[in-house]
């Protein structure tokens, strides 16, 4: 393995910044759409507004392609919260260090009886999820946590703060092949905006999370900017060159995109959503998919049923069920409060007979760990 | 009697096909309708939770081929394989090695690596690779009971874009030359068999198909109409031109 990429995220950002979304005709996307292999110009072409009017041509292109890298298969999982004590001040989410919320942390008893539930319902695939909190949920905890999944799952994510070389491979050690971080945005001056303090504060570590995390022998690494947050045209538009340099630079990686968009929570319902309307969000999952159309897309519960069943086949790959935001509650009565607001409650066989429905296979395990 | 001999096995059915994409209550219908002797099963998707598992519906008569697939290095296939042995597959399996996620290329050289390995062990090798003549030496040599070239990139549907490199290797190795990869169409596997290709395998064209019993009965027809043309021996069909009115060797006195 070779060291660090240290001028990627220069790169990125540089080429995120150098194209003019208001420039492009909508010749220019449905060049893009027509196009085999995309460039960065094509990328931004379908983000920007002139795309608007061919999202229907998007959304045919786009389907053709998923079928072409994934056949007709959907990769089922569900997250899993073990611990929610959080030392950064997110100003847009729920587990913020400033929110008096329930915090808590669960034993490996109780993560078993979770395990053993979330099992019972017959997923393989499971991403276990902490806040930022080296004293509360350090790494050894994440590493027990990982090592007892393996028990009941052929599948293990993880979704946690930003760790080092080793840590990743430790976790990896333990059982862990993929690890997601969203940059939330990619704009520097809005991500200083929102993150006034904590660990998160420093850019370019989270950066060169997914980056540490293959190079600490994980098997794929997720992207993703939290849209609404910044101009969500230009952080699609430098996620989507992101994971596009990952793959690069690591060919062997399974990159993936989430497309987590702001949604109402705790102590601050007054908050608007961040103007990302479906429409919008839409347009950006399509837009990942014609420019990277080997990348996985996961739809969270974030969104809606109507709008999942959809996209899953057309351009998602991934979809949660029997979600939970909360930290335990699948089995374990609800001790910490949750992250955001679920809008599909939908349990694992309700998701099933949906992909049923609609001439999707279910894939419960994607990858045997040898 | 036109029989295809793999390793120690014979079949008289030269289309392979893909299980695991579509669903598995209908895994029986469509094997049956594919005429396929010979299916191949991903192992690391074989597990459907608490929908069971599809080594379970794939019925007992026909012969399994489990894949790598997932492997990035040839210790990794050699560890899925034994696996596979382990879990009861019996002796077939398919080498896949695939460590780029942009267009899922196979790595020759690993796959070379893999087969020797597990030709010892006694597995019969059937290894995926870019079609390249030099390779497929390597892999005749390493033990391999049959070689299996991409037609195209996976999923393209676009066809034999690397015809003329699977005429080489039809030409020239002493194997099965099984055509994987690439294929969208029945034509094209007919395409495939009709330049000597000895089997076809399919998977996505079949599963994505609007009726995949019928689907999977089309391709099994145009394998064999294309075996039979290639044994019939097709007419000359000539290039971009006639022969030439006068031969360049008419002088000649004798």
């Amino acid at each position: 393995m070779s060291d660090l990429q240290e001028t990627m995220m220069d790169a990125v950002l540089a080429e995120a910044m150098r194209h003019d979304f208001g420039s492009f005709t909508e010749a220019d996307a449905a060049r893009a759409i027509a196009a085999d292999a995309l460039q960065p110009a094509d990328f931004a072409a379908l983000l920007s507004p002139a795309a608007e009017g061919l999202l229907e041509q998007m959304a045919q292109r786009a389907t053709e392609r998923t079928v072409q890298h994934f056949g007709n298969t959907v990769c089922l999982f569900t997250p899993l919260y073990i611990a929610n004590y959080c030392v950064n001040a997110c100003t847009y989410c729920g587990f913020n260090c400033k929110n008096q919320i329930h915090r808590a942390k669960l034993t490996m008893e109780e993560i078993e009886r979770e395990y053993e539930a979330i099992a019972e319902t017959g997923l393989r695939d499971i991403l276990l999820l902490t806040g930022e909190s080296r004293v509360h949920s350090d790494v050894a905890y994440i590493g027990e946590a990982v090592a007892l999944a393996k028990q009941y799952f052929a599948t293990i994510g993880i979704e946690v703060y930003p760790l080092e070389v080793e840590e990743y491979a430790f976790l990896h050690e333990m059982g862990a092949d993929f690890v997601s971080v969203y940059q939330e945005t990619y704009d520097r001056k809005r991500y200083a905006e929102v993150h006034p303090s904590g660990p998160k504060r420093d850019f370019r570590y989270r950066f060169e999370a997914q980056e540490r995390a293959l190079l600490g022998g994980m098997r794929g690494v997720g992207v993703g900017a939290l849209l609404g947050l910044g101009d969500c045209r230009r952080d699609a538009l430098a996620a989507g060159l992101h994971a596009a340099a990952l793959q690069r630079a690591y060919p062997h990686a399974e990159v993936s995109f989430s497309v987590p968009r702001l949604r109402p929570y705790v102590n601050h319902a007054e908050r608007d959503a961040g103007g990302v309307g479906e429409r919008q969000l839409l347009q950006i999952m399509l837009a990942y998919r014609l420019f990277l159309p080997y990348a996985g897309i996961t739809i969270s519960t974030r969104e809606r049923a109507g709008f999942r069943d959809h996209v899953v086949g057309m351009c998602a790959t991934r979809i949660s069920a029997g979600v939970k935001t909360s930290v335990g509650g699948h089995e374990e009565e609800e001790k910490g409060d949750a992250q955001f607001e679920i809008s599909d409650p939908r349990s694992v066989d309700e998701v099933l007979d949906m992909l049923a429905a609609r001439g999707l296979q279910p894939v419960f395990r994607d990858y045997i760990r040898v | 009697m036109d029989e295809l001999v793999i390793g120690k096995q014979t079949f008289h059915s030269r289309f392979l096909l893909g299980t695991g994409k579509f669903s598995m209550e209908k895994t029986a219908e469509v094997i049956a309708a594919s005429g396929s002797e010979l299916v191949t099963v991903a192992l690391r998707r074989a597990d459907m939770g608490a929908r069971g598992n599809i080594l379970d519906y794939i019925p007992k008569t026909v012969t399994l081929l489990p894949n790598t697939s997932g492997a990035r290095t040839a210790e990794e296939a050699v560890r899925i394989a034994r696996l596979a042995r382990e879990l009861g597959c019996g002796e077939f399996v398919k080498i896949e090695v695939i460590p780029d996620s942009k267009y899922l290329m196979p790595d020759n050289l690993e796959t070379i690596k893999a087969t020797e390995i597990l030709a010892k062990e006694g597995f019969t090798v059937l290894p995926y690779i870019s079609p390249d003549l030099i390779a497929a030496r390597a892999l005749a040599n390493a033990g391999a009971a049959a070689v299996m070239p991409l037609g195209a990139p996976i999923g393209s549907n676009k066809g034999l874009l690397t015809r003329d490199f699977v005429k080489m290797l039809v030409d020239e190795i002493d194997l099965p030359i099984v055509v994987d990869a690439g294929i969208g169409r029945p034509s094209q596997a007919c395409e495939a068999m009709e330049l000597g290709a000895d089997a076809v395998l399919a998977n996505t064209a079949v599963a994505t198909a609007r009726d995949v019993v019928a689907m999977a009965k089309a391709f099994a027809d145009a394998v064999a109409a294309g075996r039979m043309a290639y044994l019939a021996g097709p007419g000359r069909v000539l290039d971009y031109e006639g022969e030439a009115s006068s031969p360049l060797t008419g002088f000649l006195a004798d």
